[in-house]
């Protein structure tokens, strides 16, 4: 079964107005955008800042509700589902978030923030042996979680912040331009340890990410977006080899690709 | 280590010798609390009453530090209760959002259009002069402006990475007040207690004065400075000395608040 479905989704924002009797204009930031996902492989989805590919990733967590369309993991609708439904599916897709920096609160230790999905959902059994499991899985020592996020390196923070998104053991990964804030060389470490916990754990991975020759190396299929709407879509190495739209192709140049 | 900016160090000791002569008089005093002795009334500075007396004999630095005590303890309830159910309120508003928070915060809107001290006055006029009445005056006041604080400085919170992370995780959204807001918006919320414990004691100095404060027999410099008022011209002192304790113990928080908020502000602190 397809792991994330995600159907002809629309989102649209009221920008500020500019008069004071007219209502601001809307901006469609997300306009019928559909794709599907299945376990184990990895989507990249392609865009400047503003294609939004972000609200996107927004909308695939349920932070946000699309105008139009449908999300569905395991064939569940998240906008249908419960608040407690919800809650209970939250372990199977979890999120890791650019800014290593701003993705664990200052003022709890590492092994806290990783232990955090568990708590949410009352599943505490072990939760220390999974906290320090979690992290050997993501090449840190288990005496790290005791440790506050300032004692870490952005490249270390980023390992923590995917701990707690796999320590839940969750079947899909939204990984919003998860190593954009890197430098080059803790970029490919971070990539590559992506890549080997999705190996080993069977992971699907929604890879967002403005760059490229990032999402030519590590997904299976990718769609671009410019200004909301989807320009190309379909296998990596075919849109790489024979993209179609200009857009893609001038995307392709800005990465040094062609 | 960053140098300290001089209205933080300025402030911690006017503080400190307030509160440590308000900590002081609960185990000593240099005479026994509302002792008097008619013949030594009005008394000049002596070995044995070292500011003198007042009208009915009564040692004055002995009522100064009674006085301090009293004051300190106001403030503290006050401004505790105040926070602290200001701050839950200015926290829900941020957590829930929509009505309750519009609610919330057109109570404070509204609450902020009277004058804080005259606010005081007329709560504790209408519920009547007692030291209980003038304590939740007080607290009441500081009620609105913890929860804009505490409101203003959590929406910046909400739009962090690691609360999308908690949220991810399934954390319900009063779990993540409690656990991520709260303890980030700390540093803000005490830098405006101290500020307001500075404004608490004005306003008790303020409600003594006119009787709706402390009460007799206990002493407050907004009392003494209401009985020394009819003997200006005969003993100026006895309004000098509580008002110079006013002005110390308010400038002294005041000044602290602003050092902490000096320091703990990174917009600030960006700047030197």
């Amino acid at each position: 079964m397809t792991l994330l479905s995600v159907e002809n989704v629309t989102r649209r924002y009221r920008l500020p107005r500019k008069s004071l009797l007219q209502a601001g204009p809307m901006l469609t930031a997300v306009d019928n955008a559909s794709f599907r996902l299945e376990a184990g492989k990895t989507l990249g989805i392609v865009g400047e800042s503003g294609s939004g590919k972000s609200t996107l990733a927004r909308m695939v967590m349920a932070f946000e509700r699309p105008d139009a369309g449908r999300i569905l993991l395991d064939g569940k609708d998240l906008n249908a589902l419960a608040p407690a439904d919800l809650r209970a599916l939250r372990p199977r897709f979890q999120i890791v978030f650019q800014d290593p920096y701003g993705s664990l609160d200052p003022r709890r230790t590492a092994g806290w923030s990783i232990a955090e999905p568990l708590r949410a959902t009352g599943d505490t059994a072990r939760a220390e042996a999974r906290v320090a499991e979690a992290l050997e899985q993501v090449g840190l020592r288990p005496a790290d979680a005791a440790k506050y996020p300032h004692e870490f390196s952005g490249g270390q923070r980023q390992r923590i912040a995917i701990a707690r998104a796999i320590v839940t053991r969750p079947a899909l990964i939204v990984a919003d331009e998860a190593v954009s804030a890197l430098d080059v060389s803790v970029q490919a470490q971070i990539l590559n340890l992506l890549m080997d916990l999705q190996d080993d754990l069977g992971l699907a991975l929604l890879f967002i990410s403005h760059d490229l020759s990032v999402v030519s190396a590590i997904c299976d299929d990718v769609l671009v977006l410019e200004h909301g709407k989807t320009v190309e879509q379909g296998a990596a190495d075919q849109v790489m080899a024979a993209p179609r739209h200009p857009y893609t192709k001038s995307l392709l140049t800005a990465a040094g690709l062609t | 280590m960053r140098r300290l900016p001089a209205n933080l160090i300025i402030g911690g000791v006017l503080v400190a010798i307030v509160v440590g002569v308000a900590a002081l008089s609960l185990v000593w005093t240099p005479h026994p609390e509302n002792a008097m002795n008619i013949r030594g009334k009005f008394a000049g500075p002596s070995a044995t009453y070292w500011l003198g007396t007042d009208q009915l004999g009564r040692d004055l630095v002995t009522q100064l530090m009674a006085s301090a005590r009293n004051s300190m303890a106001v403030a503290l309830i006050a401004v505790l209760l105040g926070g602290s159910i200001g701050t839950v309120l200015g926290l829900l508003a941020s957590a829930i959002g929509g009505w309750v928070e519009d609610l919330v915060m057109r109570f404070a809107d509204i609450s902020f259009a009277f004058p804080t001290l005259l606010f005081a006055i007329m709560l504790a006029a209408v519920f009547g002069p007692s030291l209980q009445n003038a304590i939740l005056a007080i607290a009441f006041i500081n009620v609105p402006v913890f929860a804009r604080v505490a409101r203003a400085s959590a929406n910046q919170i909400w739009t962090r990475e690691y609360v999308f992370a908690a949220r991810a995780a399934g954390m319900g959204r009063f779990a993540i007040s409690r656990d991520h807001i709260l303890p980030n918006i700390a540093a803000p919320v005490i830098v405006q207690a101290t500020i307001e414990f500075a404004v608490a004691i004005l306003a008790e100095a303020a409600l003594s004065y006119l009787g709706l404060g402390v009460q007799p027999p206990e002493s407050s410099w907004g009392r003494m400075l209401s009985e020394a008022q009819t003997l200006m011209y005969l003993a100026p002192q006895l309004a000098i000395w509580p008002g110079l304790c006013i002005v110390t113990a308010v400038l002294g928080f005041g000044l602290l608040g602003d050092g902490l908020r000096d320091i703990t502000d990174p917009r600030l602190a960006r700047e030197r």
